[in-house]
This record gives C-alpha cells, sequence and structure tokens, in this order.
C-alpha cells in the first residue's frame, strides 16, 4: 500500500512530504512510547502517535521508519516539522483516534511488526 | 578510513530536549557516509539515541564519545549524575524511576538499557551512586 492509499484512507492532511507520497508501506505501529518504538519496530514501518515532539521524528530518524502520522487531530509545531523534512520523513495528521486509525488501515491487510523474536499471530489472521 | 578511526565527542546537557537526539542523528549520517550496512546502522543508531536520551533524562550531563574505525564503532556514554543504586533491577525490561513528565515525552517506558544491551555486539555498564554512570557499547560492522 502506497502512503497516498493511507492518506485516502485516514482522510489525512500531508503536513510535509507530499512528494513522497508513492512510498511502499508494509507495516505499521501505533505507540504513544517512543521507547516501545526503539525497541520493538523494524525497518520500513509506519508510525500512528498522538505524541508530537521532537522526539517522536528523532525516533523514526534511528528506528528506518518510513512515515509519521498524528492522529486525533494533534499537529506538530514547526520545529518539528522543520527537523522531519531534515531527515527526509513525511507526516500526515488525521483527525482518527489512534485505535481507529490502526483498525482502518489493519482492515486494508497491513499489519504489525512481531514484538518479539519467535512470536508469531494465529492462524486465521 | 584510516586504521586508527574517526574520533567523534558530543556534550550532552541535562533537559536538553531540544538537542537531544543531535549526537545519534549525526552519527548516523557518518557511518552511512562510511559505507557500514543499514542493519548495523540502525541498532547503533538505536542504541545511542536511547543511551542520548538517558543522559539528558536520568543525569546531570555528560558526553557520548564515539570511535568508529573499519571494523567497529564505540561508543561510550559518561555522565555526572545520581548513578544507578541497583543495575540488576535498572536493566530489567519495564523497570523506570523516570517522573511523569518524562513520560508525557514518550521516554522513561523502562526499556533503554535492555533494548540497548539488545543491540549491541558488546555491552558493558558502571555506575558509582551520587558520582556517574558509564557505559559502553561496541558493535561488529
Amino acid at each position: 500500500m502506497k502512503l497516498a492509499d493511507i492518506r485516502d484512507l485516514l482522510r489525512a492532511e500531508v503536513i510535509s512530504g507530499g512528494d513522497r507520497l508513492d512510498i511502499e508501506i508494509r507495516s505499521c505501529c501505533g505507540a504513544d512510547l517512543m521507547s516501545d518504538v526503539l525497541a520493538f519496530t523494524k525497518e520500513q514501518t509506519m508510525l500512528l502517535t498522538g505524541l508530537t515532539s521532537p522526539q517522536v521524528v528523532r525516533t523514526a530518524e534511528m528506528s528506518d521508519l518510513v512515515a509519521i502520522v498524528f492522529v486525533r487531530g494533534k499537529r506538530p509545531g514547526q520545529p518539528v516539522i522543520e527537523l522531519a523534512g531534515e531527515v527526509g520523513i513525511p507526516l500526515l495528521a488525521t483527525e482518527y483516534p489512534l485505535f481507529e486509525a490502526c483498525g482502518i488501515i489493519y482492515q486494508h491487510g497491513i499489519r504489525g511488526t512481531a514484538p518479539r523474536e519467535g512470536w508469531q499471530r494465529a492462524e486465521n489472521e | 578510513m584510516s586504521e586508527q578511526g574517526v574520533n567523534l565527542e558530543f556534550t550532552l546537557a541535562k533537559y536538553d530536549f531540544d538537542g537531544a537526539g543531535q549526537a545519534s542523528s549525526k552519527l548516523k549520517r557518518l557511518l552511512q557516509q562510511i559505507g557500514v550496512r543499514p542493519e548495523v546502522i540502525r541498532r547503533i543508531a538505536v542504541s545511542a539515541y536511547e543511551a542520548e536520551m538517558n543522559v539528558i533524562i536520568h543525569s546531570q550531563g555528560g558526553k557520548m564519545l564515539a570511535v568508529i574505525t573499519p571494523g567497529q564503532t564505540v561508543l561510550e556514554f559518561v555522565d555526572s549524575g545520581p548513578g544507578i543504586a541497583d543495575i540488576e533491577k535498572a536493566m530489567t525490561e519495564g523497570y523506570s524511576t523516570a517522573p511523569d513528565h518524562i513520560r508525557e515525552k514518550g521516554f522513561g517506558a523502562g526499556m533503554g538499557l535492555p533494548n540497548m544491551k539488545r543491540c549491541a555486539d558488546q555491552f558493558d555498564i558502571s555506575s558509582t551512586v551520587g558520582t556517574g554512570t558509564r557505559i559502553k557499547m561496541s558493535f561488529n560492522h
């Protein structure tokens, strides 16, 4: 699924990085705890979060995440937008709460990354 | 790159949340320029950022030292501060002494030290209560 499809599904506004909507999103992670994002996500993942601090962008940069969607109508300040531009991570904003935003994307076939090695989803998923 | 490698040093200030991550970001870019494998760079960058945040959150300030040679990256974090009374407890996932205002920033979940240990090929921590903490991590390229 392309980032542009995510934008349409979540009726999201593109805050920055509009030239990168053709990137492929393979997995997603919904979290407000950046410690968990750093510990459990795999690269090439898109982050959905309600946090709008610069640490969200830094966490994404270090973890090789590909895009960030801010949920619950939250919007980052200008310094955060500029930082995301510097490190090349597109930012989107949706009015959907985190649970619903994740649910919509999940319904369209995107999955998360296994939190621990060896852990597997149930077969009927 | 010469066999002696590249030495980097960054100063980390207490509660400098705006600057947090700059040192790790510069380190990551340098490793990319050198051509270290992306999977290795990711482990180094995540560990460096976790450690950087720890110094900013828990200590009175400190330093990040990086020595990059063709075969490996060695990171050393040295801070002045309260130190860690029980290192074994601090290494337990979920254990944290971070105050609420840090948790509101998305940190202080008690995942930092275990995550660094998991990411690094070698991990050493020593601490003296009332003096500070030192963490040394090595990553094979």
